[in-house]
């Protein structure tokens, strides 16, 4: 069988402002417009992503929370409404959607070899958590592929951002090892936020550009600080800056989604393509793309 | 003499969905199950109106929000404990409580706002609650979700806009929070016998709250609740929570009679099902920080007087003109 390979990989936040703004026939309430930077941002890059080939998304959300171990989506298909529990008012998505269940468990049982606590979740009632539907949709609206989805195993609450660098570093190691055991061309997805301080208030109009901006401008240097290294394909030293960013910036990255991705990367140099940087009620979110098999291909160091 | 509270009992409920799914799995998980038993006879002999509900396992971020669907209907299945099995309900919300009690949180400042959309997912600690304590529907509901971001003055403000929808309303009602005590789950799989707190010092944090709320001291608990949350409790929030809304809904003080139904580990955390009926007096001669919560009458010396002399103090007395043992 033929060598499986990670095509490309992506930080694809999921707020549902986006997909609400988007007007798309799943999600039920109607937007006028809004948060254009970050939904243009992610036309980008599904242009870059219709040039290339794959077989899968797999996507790790910090919105299936799970206390114990990292669990995969082992049901060949879910088809519900997902409605979020925060903002209710702007996403009520029908989902129909397909799970590549054998990368799942290929995923699963290097994950399980490799010392990490893991469980595949069987039960066909389960709700699909609205971070995979939104990082997903955004990415690729056709649903025309499988996916994968993992849970973040909640390591930064219940022990510290160290511990859950640890685990991610771990994590990303056996997805990639799965990955290539699979022979499947493959698109990772790390759906989380930069920072993720939110205002805790709602303009009436969610749309109102006027009322959006970051919460802080240290959360924004931070920001910046982080797509800098990005973009100077300093990955090694993003990841090991992401403790301190999680903690002075409340950062997403306590779901450990973006060092998963990074560490299944195997920490690219070559620099990363951003899409879009955007604030999404106060929390800031970029959208950018490590198009590694194009990078592995023309030479470029890993 | 005040007229009577409108809250005329408490509880506080774990949320984890072994007693409801797998009683029989576990000894101390059926004995859990046992005690939600108890108290669901308890609330069937009262009379209250509304089962009014504080749920750390609904979390917001805008604000809080109140579940105003009249019916909901769905199959729940838990994002950690889905191979336990699905959960199906249909619940009685009270929706024009909920509407009012939203008014009454924007009126004192707070943001907030109904919900009422096909799908919402109610949270597993409030289906297992109300699955097991009202398994019937005959009392409506009404629950409130727990900001993230929310301290302690914001979640006071939610208890007393709480009772103040309730005395505008002229319904009685039993305030629940649905909350462990320590929340450390075991981060390896086990089997169900192996069940034990995580660890002991979750294990003495837990009997000491046991020990304050068997005594009635809801208040004095409420006050540990920092300390409580840098000791017991996993960081997913700013602060632990329940017992500043419990106390908050029910009245400041330690007018109460405490009750364990039942203290187990479920999968490492500490799992309790406590009530709280209103009593005539305070349970101990304790140092109270004041002789009334609801006016400020001068220092009092606290070791000066007796019990007996003490027994005059609002702060002493039952807040409501019903007989002892009433709840």
């Amino acid at each position: 069988m033929k060598k499986g390979c990670i095509v490309a990989g992506v930080l694809a936040p999921h707020p549902p402002h986006l997909v609400y703004a988007e007007n798309p026939p799943q999600n039920e309430p109607r937007a006028e417009c809004g948060w254009e930077n970050l939904r243009w941002g992610y036309e980008r890059l599904r242009k870059n992503l219709e040039n290339i080939d794959f077989d899968t998304l797999v996507v790790l959300s910090p919105h299936w929370q799970t206390y114990v171990g990292t669990h995969f989506l082992g049901v060949e298909r879910f088809s519900s409404v997902s409605v979020d529990p925060i903002f209710p008012n702007l996403f009520r998505y029908h989902y129909d959607l397909t799970v590549d269940v054998s990368l799942a468990e290929t995923m699963e049982r290097h994950a399980r070899e490799a010392g990490l606590v893991t469980r595949m979740m069987r039960n066909p009632d389960f709700r699909v958590d609205y971070g995979t539907i939104v990082s997903c949709h955004l990415t690729r609206p056709a649903w025309d592929k499988p996916i994968v989805s993992i849970s973040s195993h909640r390591s930064t609450h219940y022990f510290s951002p160290d511990v859950m660098l640890a685990s991610s570093l771990k994590l990303g190691h056996a997805t990639r090892e799965a990955i290539e055991a699979s022979g499947k061309r493959v698109v990772l997805l790390a759906s989380n936020s930069l920072s993720h301080r939110h205002f805790t208030t709602e303009a009436e109009v969610p749309e109102d550009m006027s009322r959006e901006h970051i919460y802080h401008h240290g959360q924004y240097l931070w920001d910046m600080k982080v797509i800098e290294l990005m973009k100077a394909g300093k990955t090694r030293e993003l990841v090991e800056l992401v403790p301190d960013f999680t903690e002075q910036t409340v950062a997403e990255t306590d779901s450990g989604a973006l060092t998963w991705m990074l560490s299944a990367l195997d920490f690219p140099s070559y620099p990363a393509e951003v899409h879009a940087y955007g604030t999404v009620i106060g929390t800031g979110n970029a959208v950018v793309e490590w198009a590694h098999e194009a990078h592995l291909v023309s030479g470029g160091a890993a | 003499m005040k007229n009577r509270h409108p809250v005329i009992g408490g509880y506080v409920l774990p949320g984890l969905p072994h007693p409801l799914l797998v009683p029989e799995a576990n000894p101390g998980w059926s004995r859990l199950r046992q005690g939600f038993e108890q108290v669901r006879a308890e609330i069937a002999e009262s009379d209250a109106d509304l089962l009014l509900i504080y749920s750390t396992m609904w979390p917001s971020v805008v604000g809080h929000q109140i579940q105003a669907d009249p019916e909901p209907e769905w199959v729940h299945v838990d994002e950690l404990f889905h191979d336990l099995g699905s959960i199906p309900y249909k619940f009685r919300m009270d929706a024009d409580f909920a509407a009012d009690y939203c008014r009454q949180c924007r009126d004192r400042g707070l943001q907030a706002r109904t919900v009422a959309y096909k799908g919402f997912p109610i949270d597993t600690g409030s289906v297992v609650a109300l699955k097991l304590i009202n398994p019937d529907n005959r009392i409506p509901a009404t629950i409130v979700s727990s900001n993230v971001y929310a301290d302690r003055a914001e979640t006071v403000v939610l208890a007393k806009s709480a009772v103040a929808a309730l005395e505008r309303s002229g319904k009685k009602a039993i305030a629940i929070v649905i909350s462990t005590l320590s929340n450390r789950l075991h981060q390896e799989w086990i089997k169900p016998e192996e069940d034990q707190v995580h660890s002991l010092k979750d294990q003495e944090w837990n009997a000491k709250i046991l020990d304050f709320l068997k005594a009635g001291r809801l208040e004095d608990t409420a006050q540990l609740s920092r300390q409580i949350h840098r000791e017991a409790r996993v960081h997913k929030v700013v602060n632990f929570k329940p017992f500043w809304w419990l106390a908050s809904v029910m009245g400041e003080h330690n007018l109460y009679t405490g009750t364990v139904f039942g203290y187990e580990a479920v999968f490492g955390t500490g799992s309790a099902v406590i009530g709280l009926r209103r009593a005539t007096r305070a349970a101990r001669d304790l140092e109270f920080d004041e002789e009334s919560p609801e006016r400020y009458i001068g220092d009092r010396n606290v070791l000066g007087p007796s019990s007996d002399s003490m027994s005059g103090w609002s702060s002493q007395v039952q807040v409501a003109s019903q007989p002892p043992g009433e709840a």
